[in-house]
């Protein structure tokens, strides 16, 4: 089949409370191919993560996503559907890891019984060859012993070794995708970077597609093969990753890339964006980054519109040159 | 801006580490000790946090604390700072000890700004009394005086002085973090601590709080242990960076040295662990990760901490513990292999 295999349109979610309706993600859209992997990159409260929830249906009350949103998964409609529905196609079709694997691994389920729940929910299978496939989803994600690992509990692996597992958890089943929601942030360096070698060459060998939410640009640029930036729960910027990050048309995207301490001069002054991230109950009218922005004058009281150029998008009233470095 | 001297050890001495431990050993009840008689397993694995770590900072220095979590470094902070007690060896800052015989802080000359600004701040006193509250005990100012000074610590780290009359709770992230900073600094202290104090902030925010630190470090001349896991903000804020690995220091030397030209194959693996922002598509992107897992520090391997996960080792580094020690260009290194003669070939590249 050709075509992407995820088509997001349009992704909105709002949160109703007495005090008012916030919206976390505003009108997200983007597609993903077989094979790709998408960074989707921002600070707290950006709504990356709140993204990654909307599109795997986990999004509870008072949360909704819109119904005029639309995410079509390998040609089937997301938004709308039953309970009973979307489980049958999370963890086999579209699974997520996520930051912490302590909070998501159950304590009190070795790893072998945890695996074999995954599996049950959706294939017919005895226990031996359930045992044989976890042990097998084990090995690949370079954990050691597997055979013998399946007996263990959580609390006897280490951080990278739990991430591990709820790596092997969401391939499982072979998904589509998977979205993988800050899963080395909380390692060390060189777990991390063990890690990020494991996810891509899963994501090779099976041609998953990988949507990797992350603040962390460096980390993102050796991953992603394309970028989406978010800002108050918008896309600001998109495109080929190094096409983005090394001639950024957003002045959000161009504020974090400077304020990189790799990219200052040691002992002098980082570049830095004045101000906080706004609090999405209260965004400013227009562009949500304009009170922030070196740029912005009256123009962008009013929301900016998406400019679409070839590969690349923007949502700005003043974009920056294109050949500015 | 202090240049550092070339060598591994700072010019002048202001702050002393001398084969500084720390080990925290289980405490073992009678009754537990009685079940033992009686056959009953007892865990008394002792942790040694912290291993024989000589380090010195001269007045005015940033020296850069670097390693993996469980590797001693906010060990060695509390230690510096007089929060912990060391089991071995001494700390002298200024020719005189940290800590009494008994193990109690002495001095206010060194202060501490903690990594996470929502847990360090007390939620029931405003940001007014969390700065005063030390000066005042330790009569540096009367109490009618101490509104001046709060107002004065919050320009200085970039807060507005009507924010004194404030709660923490008022404040974001990075507000909370100059908070900190503020209360530390109002005790005047040479010595600033500061264990991880960016990592929980966002990227934007990094950022300021990173320059605070450039310019506090200008006006005050400040003398800083910054201890972090991250790479890139200690190579933008310190002179000297030391590696630490399993309660060791591995390598010591000035920043851009260390960085381009690591000694120890550690500190090489970590610099090469790091991803690199990839801009240019063809670029041979990617990182190369260090084999194996990081031990636990309750069963270190023996000889060379590092090694089960080094390329180079060779069987002495199995049983023999390398000592730091002075290289001919004037870096520390705590590698049985470490050769005077620099390495040809610049690393990363």
């Amino acid at each position: 089949m050709t075509g992407p295999i995820l088509r997001v349109r349009d992704l909105t979610t709002r949160f109703r409370s007495r005090a008012g309706t916030v919206t976390v993600v505003d009108g997200v859209s983007f597609t993903l191919d077989r094979g790709e992997v998408l960074g989707l990159v921002g600070e707290s409260g950006s709504g990356k993560s709140m993204t990654g929830f909307s599109l795997i249906g986990l999004v509870d009350e008072p949360g909704r996503v819109e119904p005029t949103a639309s995410v079509e998964l390998d040609g089937r409609e997301l938004v709308g559907l039953a309970e009973p529905e979307m489980r049958a196609l999370r963890g086999r079709r579209i699974s997520m890891v996520f930051q912490d694997p302590m909070m998501t691994l159950n304590p009190v389920l070795s790893i072998g019984d945890q695996m074999g729940l995954v599996i049950a929910a959706h294939h017919r299978m005895s226990r031996a060859d359930m045992a044989t496939r976890a042990a097998e989803a084990l090995t690949r994600v370079g954990i050691p012993e597997a055979r013998a690992r399946l007996d263990a509990y959580p609390h006897q692996f280490s951080g990278g070794m739990r991430q591990r597992v709820a790596i092997a958890i969401a391939i499982l089943n072979h998904p589509a995708v998977i979205i993988a929601d800050e899963p080395t942030t909380a390692l060390d360096v060189s777990i991390q970077a063990q890690i990020l070698v494991e996810l891509q060459r899963l994501a090779r060998e099976d041609g998953t597609a990988m949507i990797w939410i992350s603040h962390d640009l460096a980390t993102v640029s050796t991953v992603a093969d394309r970028v989406a930036v978010m800002y108050a729960g918008r896309i600001v910027e998109h495109g080929p990753t190094t096409a983005v990050l090394s001639r950024p048309r957003h002045p959000y995207t161009r504020g974090l890339l400077d304020s990189l301490p790799s990219r200052g001069e040691p002992g002098h002054d980082l570049a830095q964006i004045p101000g906080a991230p706004p609090s999405l109950a209260a965004l400013p009218p227009g562009c949500a980054f304009a009170p922030r922005c070196g740029h912005a004058d009256a123009a962008c009281g009013v929301a900016p519109p998406a400019t679409e150029v070839g590969p690349r998008g923007w949502r700005c009233h003043h974009p920056l040159e294109e050949a500015r470095r | 801006m202090t240049l550092a001297p070339p060598a591994g050890v700072a010019a002048e001495a202001f702050v002393v580490l001398d084969k500084v431990g720390k080990i925290f050993a289980p405490q073992i009840s009678l009754a537990e000790e009685l079940l033992a008689h009686l056959g009953a397993g007892l865990d008394r694995r002792v942790l040694h946090a912290v291993d024989g770590v000589d380090l010195t900072i001269a007045k005015g220095e940033a020296l850069g604390l670097v390693g993996e979590s469980g590797c001693g470094k906010s060990t060695l902070g509390r230690i510096l700072a007089g929060i912990h007690r060391a089991s071995e060896g001494r700390v002298r800052i200024d020719g005189r000890p940290v800590t009494d015989a008994a193990g109690r802080k002495t001095t206010t000359r060194v202060q501490t700004v903690f990594q996470d600004p929502f847990a360090s701040l007390d939620p029931r006193m405003t940001v007014g009394e969390t700065i005063s509250e030390g000066p005042i005990a330790h009569g540096f100012v009367e109490r009618r005086a101490a509104q001046a000074h709060v107002a004065e610590w919050l320009l200085r780290v970039g807060l507005d002085p009507a924010f004194a009359r404030r709660f923490p709770h008022q404040f974001s992230g990075g507000q909370r973090q100059r908070v900190a900073i503020a209360r530390a600094l109002a005790m005047r202290p040479d010595v600033l601590v500061c264990d991880e104090p960016v990592a929980s902030l966002d990227v934007s925010i990094q950022a300021q709080i990173v320059n605070l630190f450039l310019k506090l470090r200008r006006d005050l001349g400040l003398t800083l242990l910054f201890i972090s896991h991250d790479l890139g903000v200690v190579r933008h804020l310190c002179d000297r960076v030391a590696i630490m690995y399993l309660g060791r220091i591995v390598e010591v030397g000035t920043a851009a040295e260390v960085y381009g030209h690591p000694r120890h194959p550690y500190t090489r693996a970590l610099l090469d662990s790091v991803p690199r922002l990839r801009l240019d598509p063809d670029a041979a992107g990617g990182v190369s990760p260090i084999s194996g897992e990081l031990p636990s520090p309750l069963a270190p391997p023996p000889g060379c901490h590092f090694h089960p996960r080094c390329p180079l080792a060779e069987a002495r580094c199995r049983v023999e513990r390398p000592l730091l020690r002075r290289l001919a260009d004037g870096r520390d290194v705590a590698c049985h292999l470490a050769t005077d003669a620099p390495p040809h070939v610049p690393h990363g590249g």
